[in-house]
């Protein structure tokens, strides 16, 4: 089997002297859709942030096309073609659809950047609508289409999303992770996500890994961990993820 | 319309009674609130304390609080309907947008005309020099304000202690052009870039700090400066400061009434010491210019997008790819060179400078500017500027009051009260700066402004 795109391997993070991952080893490989669930507070958004640099891993070794990124700055690793896009959106406010888009291109050399813009428009037709009109004016939904069309204006090879349905209607969390699966069939774009939402999610995953408390509890291909007793019991039954699922056999 | 008017006037007391009776309170509150303080004072005369009275003074301001309150009644407070719904999108008519193309040109060629003009209306160059030399402080002020515009406006920054890098530039010029004899225009670039370097001594400490933080690292950078400024005597002169700076010359042309190098005489025009001053306005008005072309391009280019997302949101930025490392020593140091720019031209002007010149109370002026013009706003800052220099240094000629008040009416006492009321009047009537809705630096079909009311600070 080839190498894995991205492979972290037994990294620990702490905030302070507080530890937030335990050791924690998890490979994405090219063209899958990897998820990672878990409760509030288990470290799922650190071990994203640990990915990208800020913080780094106090031990252990992020290896990412081969290449070990685990003391690089985030503003080197987005160049390497790897794109974030961070918990709660953070699209800049004050600054309209377009000019969020090209912040998004800033580490591309602005070469082919129509052509980026029009894949965001296919993905996302509300985007282009709304082009003129400042970050902070669009409704939750489209400021989350906005994060992610950001994120792919750098051309990435890997997009790592954290909790892109938080606080979003679950028709507009279906009409994102339809994009997501569609980014990855068309394009082979590599996504590992961050996700509460246990059900679309692992759906929508290759594979899946669970993390409770700073480390990797289960791992399976998303519809085994649908099945798993422990998963269900934890993240699908008595939520509205439960409801959903019940709905949705 | 015309039938909401008749339902209020049905149930509510004609518009004309409501604001006499409105006014007449105002006048009631002035009248008690001045009479004692103001109506009556005390004088020491002859070891004793003696009243002296001064009712037309209260009844002049309780007629003035009245009169005021009155026609604002009846004008600008005359509707009081529901407000109309805040539009997201002002589409701008098209008769707006031809006098907005043709009002910058016209106010660069007034910029231009200033000293002119001035000397023209003031009959003469000597009492015109008094109106060229306040066109030379606004602008310097304008300069400072364009500085720092992109450390707090673009890049959201709080620096409180900008006088520094004024300070610097002011310093670097006097010393430079004393010691080894050289030019103001070798000193200009040279000034800058030591202001810059100064920007990035203060940029890396306070790389992780932001808001409060960082804004008293910055306070206290501009007191170290100053404070070194007066200690280091052997070097800067100490408190006393550094006096008979050589003035600039014009290509070699120095302003001088005769000799070889006379600029009047070359020119076979009469000497006049205003000639100099004129020569200032010109010099910082092209300074200003540039500043504002370099500003403008910067906006455009990538860079002063990343100042913009930096102020939006640091993580943001950093997901992206943007080094905020250098964003912010960009932002730094750009700032604090055109603060050196600003610095070199004060010390060139006056020709004398000591720390003084450059104490918090210029920081926070220079600050007060670039908040009440509208962060990020050049043109805001142009208004302001003129404003918070040119219209306080208008209050000191409130001479004419006297015949209002009666002569026992000191105007002058009152200026910086005057100063502070306009503050608090700018910001009431346009809480986010005079200038405050941000165009957009990119657009593809048309330019949209987008009005500030919906954009509110660092959120939807």
């Amino acid at each position: 089997m080839s190498e894995p795109l991205l492979s972290v391997q037994g990294v620990k993070t702490y905030y302070g002297n507080i530890i937030a991952l335990r050791g924690v080893d998890v490979t994405v490989n090219s063209g899958e859709i990897v998820t990672l669930i878990g409760a509030n507070g288990a470290g799922k958004s650190t071990l994203m942030m640990t990915i990208f640099g800020s913080p780094q891993a106090r031990e252990g070794r992020v290896i990412y096309e081969g290449k070990d990124i685990t003391r690089r700055r985030p503003d080197e690793i987005a160049r390497m073609s790897m794109a974030l896009c961070p918990e709660g959106r953070r699209i800049f406010p004050r600054m309209t659809v377009f000019e969020n888009l090209q912040m998004g291109a800033i580490v591309t050399d602005g070469t082919g950047f129509d052509r980026d813009l029009e894949r965001v428009f296919t993905l996302f037709p509300r985007l282009k609508e709304r082009l003129q009109q400042r970050g902070g004016t669009l409704s939750g939904g489209e400021q989350q289409m906005l994060a992610i069309g950001r994120a792919l204006m750098s051309r990435p090879r890997v997009l790592l999303l954290d909790e892109p349905s938080l606080g979003l209607a679950p028709l507009i969390v279906k009409q994102i992770f339809n994009a997501l699966r569609e980014l990855n069939r068309s394009e082979g774009l590599t996504v590992f996500l961050v996700e509460q939402n246990a059900y679309h999610a692992l759906r929508l995953a290759h594979r899946g890994y669970v993390m409770v408390n700073g480390v990797i509890t289960l791992t399976g291909t998303g519809k085994e961990l649908l099945k798993r007793d422990e998963v269900r019991a934890a993240y699908l039954e008595g939520g509205k993820g439960g409801v959903e699922a019940a709905a949705g056999h | 319309m015309a039938t909401d008017d008749a339902v209020s006037a049905r149930t509510e007391p004609s518009p004309v009674v409501a604001a006499l009776r409105d006014a007449a309170m105002w006048g009631l509150i002035t009248l008690l609130l001045t009479g004692p303080v103001v109506g009556l004072g005390t004088v020491a005369s002859s070891g004793t304390y003696g009243f002296i009275q001064r009712w037309p003074l209260v009844f002049s301001m309780t007629a003035i609080a009245f009169a005021v309150r009155f026609i604002l009644m009846m004008t600008v407070w005359r509707r009081r309907g529901a407000p109309a719904p805040r539009k997201v999108v002002a589409d701008l008519p098209k008769s707006l947008d031809s006098l907005r193309k043709l009002f910058i040109p016209v106010f660069v060629l007034l910029a231009f005309a200033y000293p002119f003009i001035s000397v023209f209306v003031a009959g003469g160059m000597t009492p015109g020099r008094y109106w060229i030399d306040l066109g030379v402080l606004v602008l310097t002020y304008i300069l400072l304000g364009w500085g720092l515009n992109i450390v707090v406006g673009l890049a959201g920054l709080l620096d409180l202690g900008y006088v520094a890098f004024y300070a610097v530039g002011a310093y670097t010029f006097a010393l430079l052009s004393m010691n080894y004899d050289l030019s103001f225009w070798v000193c200009l670039p040279i000034a800058g870039i030591i202001a810059a370097m100064f920007g990035v001594l203060l940029g890396f400490p306070v790389l992780r700090l932001r808001g409060d933080y960082l804004a008293i690292v910055t306070l206290a950078f501009g007191e170290i400066i100053r404070l070194v400024l007066i200690n280091w005597r052997e070097f800067t002169g100490g408190a006393s400061g550094i006096n008979r700076i050589p003035r600039p010359s014009f290509f070699g042309f120095e302003f001088v009434p005769s000799g070889p190098t006379s600029f009047a005489q070359f020119f076979g025009i009469t000497h006049s010491p205003v000639h100099r001053l004129i020569f200032f306005y010109y010099v910082t008005l092209l300074l200003a210019f540039v500043v504002l072309i370099i500003t403008i391009r910067l906006r455009r280019l990538p860079i002063g997008r990343a100042w913009e997302a930096l102020r939006e949101d640091e993580i943001a930025c950093r997901s992206l790819g943007i080094s905020v490392v250098n964003t912010k020593l960009t932002a730094f140091s750009l700032g604090a060179m055109f603060g050196g720019f600003a610095g070199t031209v004060f010390a060139a002007r006056q020709g004398y400078i000591s720390p003084q010149d450059f104490t918090f109370l210029t920081s926070a002026l220079v600050l007060a500017i670039v908040v009440l013009g509208g962060l990020g706003s050049n043109l805001g800052v142009v208004f302001s500027a003129a404003v918070l220099v040119g219209g306080v240094e208008m209050l000191r000629n409130l001479g004419f009051l006297k015949q209002i008040f009666g002569n026992d009416f000191d105007p002058t006492t009152y200026r910086m009260l005057i100063f502070g009321v306009l503050m608090v009047v700018i910001m009431v009537w346009r809480p986010r700066g005079l200038i405050s809705s941000r165009s957009p630096s990119v657009f593809l079909t048309e330019r949209k402004t987008v009005s500030a009311a919906m954009v509110h600070e660092g959120r939807g």
